[in-house]
């Protein structure tokens, strides 16, 4: 009761923070261009004459999000230690924890807000066909799962550094094996020389390979979990940092 | 039934919110110590930045920390209120165990950290609304809260500005406000007048003053005349120890120039009056300040043990008495003297490794 009631103090103060400093727009404008972009010019959405956002749209956002979800998440921390209002946070009556949730569940929704606002593509696709909106809606779940993944990694690397620039670029580093991991042409020289087991085992730490379900309209629960479970171990290593600074 | 009903009395006791503990507990330990700090020490590498402090704050008192750059003050602050934990030792603030019970300590607390951080993205009354919340404070609690620490901090004016466009004074004054907020027990300040314009610095310290009747205070300072102006009792820190602990009154007193006597005669030759002086009783030492124009201004320093400093203006004052005596006055002592005699030995030394 308290705990939420924490929680929901300290995430909509971050909130606040986004929509009173330019970043908001400019994520919002520029995520909502490349989308258009990509879909309707890059992807070929009205050469492929199929009512479906899998292809021209959502496979492009593992690609969108490693350099935008990390533009997010470097001030999370990082700005905090920076200014100094780490030490005020920490010393309120709450634990970290709520502190470190509070502020990740902020930008979770905020990069779902910007997700939502890419509605007229679906629109658009409705109109001239009739997709199958229970994909759409599936695509969407995850791509909002799988931006929560690359913003908890910023979360630990905003937590490392003082100067965003450099949690930036670690995070982008970070993301990009994720999304490496799994893409196909990675996938393929990797099985040209090591055995099939070794092949499964790094693929499966992709954010590629998980994503694929929800863009079939699969919600697997292990595809979930991966994205989830991302979520959690990142937090919980940020919460593992905060406590060695203040440690010294 | 009688029986359950008592239990369910219990039960509720124990599950109200933690407020309603601490408020019941500080209560009953009325003039108790409010932070203890039993031992404290803390490491940074192998360099003990904090080392075996202990002292002890009750309510109604206002303690000053004093100490020369890095000796530990800000450190020892931020052990007290959480912020960093301890190598080793115990603080506990109001009862609770800071390292063990952190939250119900915390809520006792009022802190204003060095350099007086705000975020800089909201405007002040978003900044005090939301330290407001975070406190627990809602609703009506929440605006007479805020209102009350506006008042008392002079912000109304800048209310709606943007603590990114405050001067520094004001942006001092919000993160001050923020700490006196829920108008908590336990105040603990780290240099609160710094940055402060000399009115602003009078108000602080009146209000530090003010506010210390009813709550424990801890300030560090480098001005030492605001030990003097708003302090019951002061602590000097060196190099992570304790190094003085007393009343302002009780620290003058281990200065040189405590009980000493500054005396200005006319028409006589300095050398013959410090020759003469020298034949006084309790007379330790006999400076020549100044001579200019027939007048001849001398400090006296009394032995160490010579007790009562009023025997000593007494016996110049008949050594002196067939000379024409413009001025002749007993030395308080002086905190800067103090201060300077206790940390400078060290300073100077590891300077010059």
């Amino acid at each position: 009761m308290n705990t939420w009631a924490n929680i929901k103090t300290i995430a909509k103060r971050e909130l606040g923070a986004y929509f009173t400093s330019p970043l908001a727009y400019v994520f919002i404008v520029i995520f909502l261009l490349l989308c258009g972009f990509f879909t309707f010019m890059v992807g070929g959405f009205f050469e492929r004459g199929e009512a479906s956002l899998v292809r021209p749209f959502f496979d492009w956002h593992p690609w969108f999000y490693l350099f935008l979800v990390p533009a997010v998440g470097m001030r999370l921390w990082a700005e905090e230690r920076r200014v100094g209002t780490l030490e005020l946070l920490l010393t309120m009556p709450i634990t970290s924890w709520q502190a470190i949730v509070g502020k990740f569940l902020a930008s979770w929704l905020f990069l779902g807000l910007a997700l939502a606002l890419t509605f007229p593509v679906v629109v658009t696709v409705n109109y001239l066909g009739s997709p199958d909106n229970g994909v759409i809606l599936s695509g969407y779940i995850g791509s909002w799962l799988m931006a929560g993944a690359y913003l908890a990694i910023s979360c630990i690397t905003s937590a490392m550094t003082r100067t965003q620039v450099v949690s930036f670029i670690i995070s982008v580093v970070a993301c990009l094996f994720l999304i490496l991991a799994g893409f196909p042409p990675v996938v393929r020289m990797l099985e040209g020389w090591a055995s099939p087991w070794f092949v499964d085992a790094i693929t499966s730490f992709s954010v590629i390979t998980h994503f694929e379900g929800f863009q079939k309209g699969v919600l697997d629960s292990r595809d979930v979990l991966f994205f989830l479970s991302i979520i959690g171990f990142s937090l919980f290593s940020t919460s593992v940092i905060l406590r060695g600074h203040r440690a010294g | 039934m009688f029986f359950a009903g008592k239990i369910r009395d219990g039960i509720q006791f124990t599950t109200a919110s933690g407020v309603a503990i601490s408020t019941s507990l500080s209560v009953r330990n009325g003039a108790q110590e409010m932070i203890k700090v039993e031992n404290l020490t803390k490491l940074f590498g192998t360099k003990r930045a904090v080392d075996g402090v202990s002292f002890s704050v009750e309510r109604g008192e206002v303690l000053g920390f004093l100490g020369p750059n890095g000796a530990g003050k800000s450190t020892t602050m931020r052990m007290i209120t959480g912020f960093i934990p301890p190598s080793g030792g115990r603080v506990s603030v109001g009862g609770f165990d800071v390292a063990e019970n952190p939250i119900p300590a915390k809520r006792l607390i009022g802190y204003l950290p060095e350099n007086a951080p705000a975020y800089t993205d909201m405007t002040v009354s978003g900044f005090l609304n939301f330290a407001a919340e975070i406190r627990g404070l809602r609703g009506d609690a929440k605006k007479k809260a805020v209102g009350r620490a506006v008042e008392m901090c002079f912000l109304t004016t800048v209310l709606h500005q943007s603590v990114e466009t405050l001067s520094k004074g004001y942006r001092h004054r919000t993160c001050f406000a923020q700490s006196i907020l829920h108008d908590p027990d336990v105040l603990v300040l780290d240099e609160p007048t710094d940055g402060l314009d000399p009115n602003q610095k009078h108000e602080v310290r009146s209000l530090i003053r003010r506010m210390g009747e009813t709550k424990a205070i801890i300030f560090s300072t480098h001005i030492l005349e605001e030990v003097d102006a708003a302090c019951s009792r002061a602590i000097i820190i060196d190099r992570g120890k304790i190094v003085a602990n007393g009343t302002p009154q009780e620290l003058r007193r281990k200065s040189e120039w405590s009980g000493a006597v500054t005396l200005c005669v006319k028409g006589v030759a300095a050398p013959a009056v410090s020759a003469k002086l020298y034949q006084v009783p309790f007379v330790n030492r006999v400076s020549v300040v100044e001579e200019k124009e027939g007048r001849v201004v001398v400090s006296v320093f009394p032995k160490a043990n010579a007790g009562a400093n009023r025997e000593l203006a007494r016996a110049i004052g008949e050594a002196a008495h067939d000379w024409q005596i413009e001025q002749l006055q007993t030395e308080e002592g002086r905190l800067d003297d103090v201060f300077r005699s206790i940390t400078m030995p060290d300073t100077v030394k590891e300077g010059a490794k």
